[in-house]
């Protein structure tokens, strides 16, 4: 159990600046908790890899934290735009970002690809598309075997990925279930792996046998922070936080209002404030 | 006969081009509308797949999110998203792929990028998404937006994602096997490529609806089919069916907030 430590030091002990890092999770699982002690921590430099910046990469651009944004889908989803991102890409506040553009599969394929050991990512993709124009990682290659022309991306290897989870036993291994997205191939392709989840429980006995479960061995640092998803959410805990989302198209636009909102709900906060959020969404 | 707003009009028309037998791939937004409402009403047996990797779901409220937990409750299975991208979609298994559309040309390519030049954009627009592939390794690709002049443009700022490209044979040239955009559905009108050209035609308008309404809408010279047709309006079924998804998704995103 020595893996269960609390957030601050997880974060502090596997997260550096200039760190290549991911905070993964599609839609469901996203790991707030995580994100808010990094921008409590005031991390720099990073470079970010997400399939869809969402609303937690939009706070840690906002704050200046992103040196560098890999990325297939910078909206809030169902919403709209994430104003921040767009504050920093299209005025360079509250600095100037990189951003390195790709397609959903082609993410999906780098973190395969990187679980996997490879060093490049090949699939049926990008064809007729301008993002090879404006992304040199983007390469063509043909197949030796039928000569179709197939798209190239880098593998994606974090330095760290953070993901939450429902659950982890004793011993440490770690439950994902409902929408399992991306997490098992970022986790397995970092160097480093934070985990946070909502409980910890004995042991996993009469769970299905084909459940998403990360091996203790994988996995470098466990915290455990209940509601650490929201306002996404984490399926059979707690709904996700619709209205939150919809909230925060307001709250992004205004560089006051976010920096307001930033000030008293992470700086001034710590991780146990997750488990008032989510008072409310719970089945 | 009940009144609609075109907005309905828009969902509706979507919705019947779907059928039991199709596998779609559902973007959000309007096109996650109207695959609600064709489950709902004449195509029960049609398999809704979301990019979050929820195959055959059948949600009782329309998702905010791609990945609302009720798609993976009411799935018939949930896989992970590479396996979605590369089993699913790039195998092959999808029949037609939904996408709406922030911009789009005469020919059907999409951009949901950027507003001006990528490297200095008046708008930095979300992105493609799953669209590029979507657009490619779908069977067939159906797209549906409400028409306005700075949506429908003579020349698009960016390929997010390809339709016709220029035209004619392009898809064939760049070894694309599948079909492309074959429908778009408007506020306004129903409209097909040309089997030649390949340029979108208007082969029918909605009720009420003028071909100067089209054209005023546009922002390329619109061409319409030599036996222009009159979309049927909505039924009562149908308008029930939409209006009560539409309260029941309002009630259950707003409701929450503490």
């Amino acid at each position: 159990m020595s893996k269960v430590i609390p957030l601050a030091q997880a974060v502090r002990d596997n997260l550096n600046d200039g760190d290549t890092v991911a905070f993964e999770g599609f839609t469901h699982l996203i790991p707030h908790a995580a994100a808010h002690e990094a921008i409590r921590q005031g991390k720099k430099d990073l470079t970010l890899i997400r399939m869809t910046p969402d609303i937690v990469y939009d706070q840690m651009i906002g704050m200046g934290l992103a040196k560098k944004v890999i990325f297939s889908y910078a909206g809030n989803p169902g919403v709209g735009l994430l104003r921040r991102m767009r504050d920093a890409i299209e005025n360079g506040y509250p600095r100037e970002i990189e951003t390195v553009e790709h397609s959903h599969a082609a993410m999906a394929n780098a973190y395969e690809a990187g679980a996997a050991g490879m060093p490049s990512a090949f699939f049926r993709g990008y064809k007729g598309a301008d993002l090879p124009k404006v992304n040199p990682e983007i390469r063509f290659v043909t197949c030796p075997f039928s000569g179709e022309e197939l798209a190239a991306v880098p593998a994606h290897r974090p330095d760290v990925t953070f993901i939450h989870a429902q659950k982890a036993n004793k011993k440490g291994d770690v439950l994902i279930e409902g929408i399992v997205g991306v997490q098992k191939e970022a986790a397995l392709a970092a160097k480093r792996v934070v985990v946070t989840v909502e409980e910890i429980v004995e042991d996993f006995e009469g769970l299905h046998p084909n459940l998403t479960i990360l091996p203790n061995w994988t996995i470098t640092a466990i915290s455990i922070v209940k509601g650490g998803a929201h306002p996404s959410y984490t399926h059979g805990y707690y709904d996700r936080d619709n209205a939150a989302y919809l909230e925060w198209d307001k709250v992004s636009a205004d560089r006051e209002l976010f920096t307001q909102w930033m000030r008293t709900n992470v700086l001034e906060a710590t991780p146990d404030i997750f488990a008032e959020r989510i008072k409310g969404l719970q089945a | 006969m009940t009144d609609f707003t075109p907005n309905e009009m828009m969902t509706i028309a979507a919705s019947r081009a779907l059928t039991s037998k199709d596998v779609c791939f559902v973007g959000i937004g309007a096109p996650s509308a109207a695959c609600n409402v064709a489950r709902l009403t004449h195509a029960p047996d049609i398999t809704l797949i979301y990019e979050s990797g929820t195959i055959g779901t059948a949600p009782d409220v329309l998702p905010l999110s791609i990945g609302d937990g009720e798609l993976c409750e009411t799935a018939v299975t949930t896989v992970a998203v590479p396996e979605m991208f590369r089993y699913w979609l790039q195998g092959g298994r999808i029949t037609v792929g939904f996408l709406g559309a922030a911009q789009i040309d005469r020919f059907g390519n999409i951009n949901t990028t950027v507003i001006g030049d990528y490297h200095n954009p008046k708008v930095r627009l979300p992105g493609g998404g799953g669209a590029p592939e979507i657009a490619t390794s779908c069977g067939e690709i159906y797209i549906t937006l409400k028409q306005a002049k700075r949506s429908m443009v003579e020349k698009i700022d960016f390929f997010t994602s390809f339709g016709h490209g220029e035209g004619g044979d392009h898809r064939e040239r760049l070894g694309i096997k599948t079909k492309g955009p074959t429908k778009l559905i408007t506020d306004l009108a129903l409209w097909e490529p040309d089997p030649v050209t390949k340029e979108f035609t208007v082969v029918s308008l909605h009720p009420g609806v003028t071909r100067d309404m089209v054209q005023e809408t546009c922002g390329w010279t619109v061409k319409f089919a030599d036996d222009l047709k009159e979309t049927p309006a909505p039924t009562a079924d149908e308008l029930k069916t939409l209006r009560d998804l539409n309260e029941r998704t309002q009630r259950a995103h707003h409701g929450k907030a503490a």
